[in-house]
């Protein structure tokens, strides 16, 4: 039987969809910002992100709607809910990509402190994970989701890679390095904070396609 | 959130004539605890409900194989003692159905048929079943009046009085909103809550909704099958079953 309330779902669906390819262009633009040191680039990844906050609050409220006239249950039910969700970690993701721009924006006029190594592998690393939450979640998709989750290890070991080598290269040998250090360090944990939020997505994807909580649970996975 | 089975059902199939209402059905009820059938019309719930008390017996051509274990009795062992039975399991139908009696002798009526006749135990049973679905303070200067003047919900509340008047264990609802308006079905689901420390309740309700709020454990009955039997939370976020996914989503029915 089909449902008029499965064209609310597909809206929905829609809906996500369309903040997710601007999501990934957010962190795509804020990267190429990052690597080109492009104030240009980093400002629009800024001016950017209010339209998708605006489709967050859209989404949301898409949700709430349909739980309150449809009262829906099961593969329904965990479909919106995990929307819901899956719509915060977008929007914080977006955000984490303001932030870097930011930072872009702060060192953009200096000479860079140092090649850029590792911080381009974490930023290679957290699109491709963002990009595959998302697939996950389009085509419903609990392996991928999975492989994403076993990539956030990786991310943290870049992160701390970098924020090592800052500290003790840089910062400790040089004081005056501090600034420049500081803004490239904050550059790896918003990456590696962006991999977190798409490694939320792919367990809330798991939760939403075989109602099994992996998350807190990374025994689970194995 | 276990508790004992009061009710065990074992391999249980109840014949029609020659149809087959209900085929091999396996569950456990836990006593004081909510449990809900759910199901398309037809899909043998409400003979489920009618054997539990044996009210099956009274239609004629019903055969019944397997067992249903009353507090570890069979309660279709020849020596079941029918109206002791229905005392301990008693039910509450669809339409509110009072005698046409004053709503005090609605009360006592259940008990005087079981041989009480002192007075004194007859009022403060009347004050307790009237006092545990909380129509006391709106009756109790009414209690001479027919029962039949009452509106629809107080009706209902005096018809679930009336059963506790003679101390069940089990009761059990067949739709027992179903001609109450959302207000007073809400109050109705709230004296269930209250009624399930005491009381083993089964309800059977075409109202999905209603089941996923009231009930504890929750039946999927299809085409006399038990597709799945569960936590009601599970039933309604994760059913294991596609056919109960299927219902309880609206793709079917």
């Amino acid at each position: 039987m089909t449902r008029y309330f499965d064209e609310e779902l597909l809206e929905l669906n829609k809906k996500i969809l369309e903040m997710s390819a601007k999501v990934e262009a957010a962190i795509g633009n804020s990267i190429k910002a990052l690597r080109e040191l492009s104030r240009e680039k980093a400002e629009a990844v800024i001016k950017e992100d209010d339209r998708i906050d605006r489709m967050e609050l859209e989404i949301e409220e898409k949700c709430l709607n349909l739980i309150a006239l449809y009262q829906p249950a099961a593969a329904d039910l965990r479909f919106i809910v995990m929307s819901m969700k899956i719509t915060t970690d977008l929007e914080r993701i977006a955000d984490l990509a303001v932030d870097i721009s930011q930072r872009v924006l702060e060192i953009a006029d200096q000479p860079l402190l140092k090649p850029l190594i590792d911080i381009p592998k974490l930023a290679t690393l957290a699109q491709g994970m963002v990009k595959d939450a998302i697939n996950s979640f389009v085509n419903k998709d609990p392996e991928l989701a999975r492989s994403v989750i076993l990539r956030d290890s990786e991310a943290d070991e870049l992160r701390n890679l970098v924020q090592s080598e800052l500290i003790n290269d840089y910062m400790r040998k040089d004081p005056e390095s501090a600034p420049r250090a500081v803004a490239l360090l904050l550059v790896a944990r918003h990456l590696e904070r962006i991999c977190d939020h798409a490694t939320n997505i792919s367990e809330d994807v798991i939760y939403m396609v075989k109602a099994e909580v992996v998350k807190h649970h990374p025994e689970s996975l194995k | 959130m276990t508790t004992r089975n009061i009710i065990e059902v074992k391999n249980l199939s109840v014949f029609y004539g020659s149809f087959q209402a209900l085929k091999d059905i396996n569950i456990n009820i836990q006593a004081n605890r909510i449990t809900a059938l759910i199901g398309p019309s037809g899909c043998g719930k409400s003979t489920f409900l009618r054997t539990l008390n044996r009210m099956n017996d009274l239609i004629e051509g019903t055969r019944t194989v397997g067992q249903v274990l009353f507090d570890g009795q069979n309660i279709f062992s020849p020596d079941t003692d029918l109206l002791e039975l229905r005392r301990r399991v008693g039910m509450v139908f669809q339409r509110p159905n009072p005698f046409p009696l004053s709503i005090a002798e609605n009360i006592t009526y259940g008990l005087r048929v079981h041989g009480h006749k002192n007075k004194l135990f007859l009022e403060e049973k009347l004050y307790k079943s009237l006092q545990a679905v909380n129509l006391w303070d709106e009756l109790k200067d009414r209690l001479t009046d027919n029962a039949l003047s009452l509106t629809g919900e107080q009706q209902q509340r005096l018809c679930i009085a009336r059963l506790l008047a003679v101390e069940p264990e089990v009761v059990l609802m067949d739709e027992p909103c179903s001609a109450l308006d959302p207000v007073a079905t809400a109050r109705i689901e709230d004296l269930m809550y209250e009624l399930k420390k005491n009381y083993t309740i089964i309800i059977v309700t075409h109202n999905m909704q209603q089941a996923a709020r009231v009930s504890d454990f929750t039946g999927y009955f299809l085409l006399g099958e038990l597709v799945e039997f569960g936590e009601t939370n599970q039933i309604f976020t994760s059913p294991k079953d596609p056919r109960t996914e299927d219902y309880i989503t609206g793709r079917f029915g």
